[in-house]
């Protein structure tokens, strides 16, 4: 079974790849993008045709990259998750990936189902969710930075740590 | 005070600033 820690890192790239890709695309790109296109009337283009298939794969690959990570931690899940001394830094990459995670399931998607009318909210409710879902988003996007560092350092302990 | 997640750079260098905390706390957890 020595392939499965092989394919698993493979997966968690892959999969961790569109994730951070998708939600870089949304905070560098769609939210400006949105605001141009409300100014021509063009935004229907971007919430109907494009966001609803971009949060598909968001929020799919968000959830195989943790799970091919976890995987990938086997026999170490709880020595990372538990921040002990041999396994810190992929530990603190975990966590982040992991309140990433639960951003996406948990408070992103729920409020874009508001938002892109998938579910029925007031006006009001969409402009909550609106402002809620950016700041999740937000959020992701700025604790993307130390958990890309801590998963590369979890890899390549011996340079980030001397 | 503003959102620094309002803004772009506001991100990022919140994102900088908290690797270099998180950093010292992994050394300190490593026992370094």
């Amino acid at each position: 079974m020595d392939f499965v820690p092989a394919i698993s890192r493979w997966i968690h790239l892959l999969a961790g790849v569109m994730w951070i890709g998708l939600l870089y695309y949304f905070n560098f790109v769609q939210v400006s993008a949105l605001k141009s296109a409300q100014a021509d009337s063009s935004a229907a283009g971007i919430t109907k045709h494009v966001a609803p298939r971009a949060l598909f794969w968001f929020r799919w690959s968000a959830l195989v990259t943790w799970l091919a990570g976890a995987s990938l931690l086997g026999a170490n899940f709880g020595n990372a998750f538990l921040l002990r001394p041999s396994h810190a830094a992929i530990g603190i990459g975990a966590w982040l990936g992991t309140i990433m995670l639960i951003n996406v399931w948990g408070v992103i998607w729920p409020n874009q189902k508001k938002i892109l009318g998938m579910v029925e909210a007031s006006d009001d409710a969409k402009n909550k969710a609106r402002r809620v879902a950016f700041l999740a988003s937000r959020t992701n996007t700025m604790l993307s930075i130390p958990m890309l560092f801590f998963m590369a350092a979890g890899a390549h302990g011996a340079i980030y740590f001397q | 005070m503003s959102n620094p997640l309002d803004s772009l750079w506001g991100t990022v260098i919140t994102g900088v600033v908290v690797t270099i905390v998180l950093y010292y706390v992994v050394r300190w957890l490593m026992g370094a």
